[in-house]
């Protein structure tokens, strides 16, 4: 199976009954040896919204997200039941190309993860292994990449020191930039703002927002307020009998008006968690 | 009461404290007067005769140029068979099997076991496997492989443990861009472990020219010029030996021929160390 490259003129659409999922897991669970990080869940993953990911530290949420591009195959004690299909093919089909897949799905760590290169090789390196050969090309697209997160004015007069010589707020922007200039159609980050200052997690917060109708987002947030600015779905996870549970989910303005399970009232109450 | 961490110092902490000043100092001592004894009995021998002439009277005259010759063949086989070897093997070690898997394990145990293996021993293995049943007879070639078994332990694990000292997490980032596991590799872990690799590199390179017995009977001990590798050719070290024990009024020349061996070992050292810092590091950031 081949995932074909996503290709930019696209309509939005965060109608959520007009079009299908762009990723949709159906009951599915994963495990480190015997111990279940989430089991069972159902969700899937409109195109061109910003789905928010929240809940309590250890519900599953990094897990989940990893588990979306098969991230989770690293972890050798890891096992999957259940499925996950992107744009309708099932992702554990033993014929799933992977490199396609993860480049498709996009995934930005929680701690900013800038390869021991310089910042032009950060964003060189990825797009040479993925067939990019003209050096003209990958210099365009490592600019409007770098451009769409706001980093290109501060970074144009030193590509070619260490990526790890900039700060933790443009490291991270320099990682979704990266993530970027594949062109993918999903993203998922997790937590991307945790690690951050307030002022540069503002930065990544409205870049996050901007991203919406260009790019599928999911974003796993502990800060409420954040899923709230930003969120068109949001789904809560919470731990029950020893693993994570999908909870509740659906449109953001539901979930926090009006939200059904007396466990999500509470923690958006911020009674709990 | 008073705090913790204003308590006098009792008097046994005084007395551990002059114990471990004490063999401190021997230690160092001990290597002082090595280096010392090797200095001031060899500096006398050291010209540029010494270093450009053959021996001559099986050494208690003329030079060593034959010797270092034989040395720097032996060390190139050595290497030339140990490096790929071992970064591969170390590659299989790291990347392609867990910390518990059993392949691995037994891997890994028999690894441990070689390297404590005296190199006599492989001296031996060596001349029966390389000489005899490969039919290389005493050369430079058998020995420079005899040589490369005896350090392919210490290299591959310790080559493996620099591989592992890169974070994993530069793994599962390349993994997240799609990048394909050969690159990762290639491009990613190998030259992100070249500080480990070169450390053990110089550590294998100090063994293998500090090495006599196992070249004893494998490259023997010729002191001729040699004129291809199957030729036998004589190693600085058992140059050394020889003249110390098999010459008389070769004390001089044997302790020239150390001298040299002293700042031939830490020549290497300086230089692996300089091209793993800047040679590759810098290639790494920049291309
Ligand atoms: N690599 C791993 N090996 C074993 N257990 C893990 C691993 N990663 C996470 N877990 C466990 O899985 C559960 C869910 O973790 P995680 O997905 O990180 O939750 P969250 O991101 O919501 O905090 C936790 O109990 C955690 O201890
Ligand atoms: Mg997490």
């Amino acid at each position: 199976m081949k995932f074909e490259t996503y290709s930019s003129s696209r309509e939005s659409c965060c109608d959520r009954e007009a079009c299908a999922p762009v990723l949709s897991a159906s009951d599915l669970s994963l495990f480190y040896g015997r111990k279940a990080a989430f089991r069972g869940v159902n969700l899937d993953i409109h195109e061109g919204c910003i789905t928010a990911l929240v809940g309590p530290s250890g519900c599953g949420k990094s897990s989940f997200l990893q588990s979306l591009n098969r991230l989770t195959d690293l972890i050798p004690a890891c096992r999957i039941e259940g499925t996950v299909t992107c744009c309708g093919k099932d992702i554990h089909e033993p014929a799933t190309d992977l490199i396609a897949l993860r480049r498709r799905v996009g995934l930005i760590f929680q701690k900013p993860s800038p390869l021991p290169f310089s910042i032009r090789r950060n964003l060189d390196f990825p797009l040479r292994e993925h067939g990019f050969t003209d050096r003209g090309e990958r210099e365009a697209k490592m600019e409007s990449a770098l451009r769409d997160v706001c980093l290109w004015d501060e970074v144009k007069e030193r590509l070619d020191s260490p990526a790890t010589s900039l700060s933790g707020g443009q490291q991270q922007r320099l990682c979704i930039a990266r993530a970027l200039a594949l062109e993918p159609q999903v993203l998922l980050l997790d937590e991307p703002c945790s690690a951050l200052d307030p002022i540069s997690s503002g930065a990544v917060e409205d870049l996050i927002a901007d991203l919406r109708n260009r790019f599928t987002v999911v974003v796993v947030t502990h800060n409420l307020a954040q899923a709230r600015r930003i969120a068109d779905d949001v789904a809560f996870f919470w731990v029950k009998e020893n693993a994570g549970r999908l909870i509740e989910h659906g449109p953001a303005e539901a979930i926090f008006s009006d939200p059904e399970n007396e466990l999500t009232r509470a923690y958006i109450a911020g009674l709990r968690g | 009461m008073k705090s913790l961490i204003h308590r006098q110092r009792k008097p046994a902490d005084a007395f551990a404290a002059v114990i471990l000043w004490v063999m401190a100092m021997a230690v160092s001592f001990v290597f002082v007067w090595i280096v010392f004894s090797i200095v001031a009995g060899g500096l006398s021998s050291i010209s540029r005769e010494f270093l450009t002439k053959p021996p001559e009277f099986s050494g208690r005259s003329g030079g060593i140029s034959t010797v270092l010759v034989s040395t720097a063949v032996i060390l190139m086989i050595c290497l030339g068979a140990a490096v790929p070897l071992g970064i591969a093997t170390a590659l299989f070690l790291s990347e392609f099997t867990g910390n518990d898997e059993w392949f691995g394990r037994l891997v890994r145990r028999s690894l441990d076991v070689l390297a404590g293996v005296p190199s006599i021993v492989f001296g031996l293995f060596g001349s029966v496997f390389f000489c005899r049943v490969l039919g290389m007879g005493y050369s430079l070639i058998a020995g420079g492989l005899t040589l490369a078994c005896m350090v392919l332990p210490i290299f591959i694990r310790s080559a493996e443990a620099g591989l592992r000292a890169v974070p994993e997490e530069y793994r599962s980032t390349a993994a997240a861009l799609g990048i394909s596991r050969r690159a990762v590799i290639f491009r990613l872990i190998l030259p992100a472990a070249v500080p480990g690799l070169i450390s053990g590199l110089i550590l294998s390179l100090g063994r293998a020219a500090a090495e006599t017995a196992a070249l004893l009977y494998t490259s023997g001990y010729v002191d001729r010029m040699p004129e291809s590798v199957f030729d036998s050719g004589r190693s600085l070290t058992v140059h050394i030996y020889d003249l110390a024990m098999n010459v008389p009024g070769g004390n001089s020349h044997a302790y020239g021929s150390a001298l040299v061996l002293v700042v031939l070992l830490l020549i290497i050292n300086g230089a692996a160390t300089w091209i793993g810092e800047h040679g590759l590091r810098r290639r790494l950031i920049r291309s």
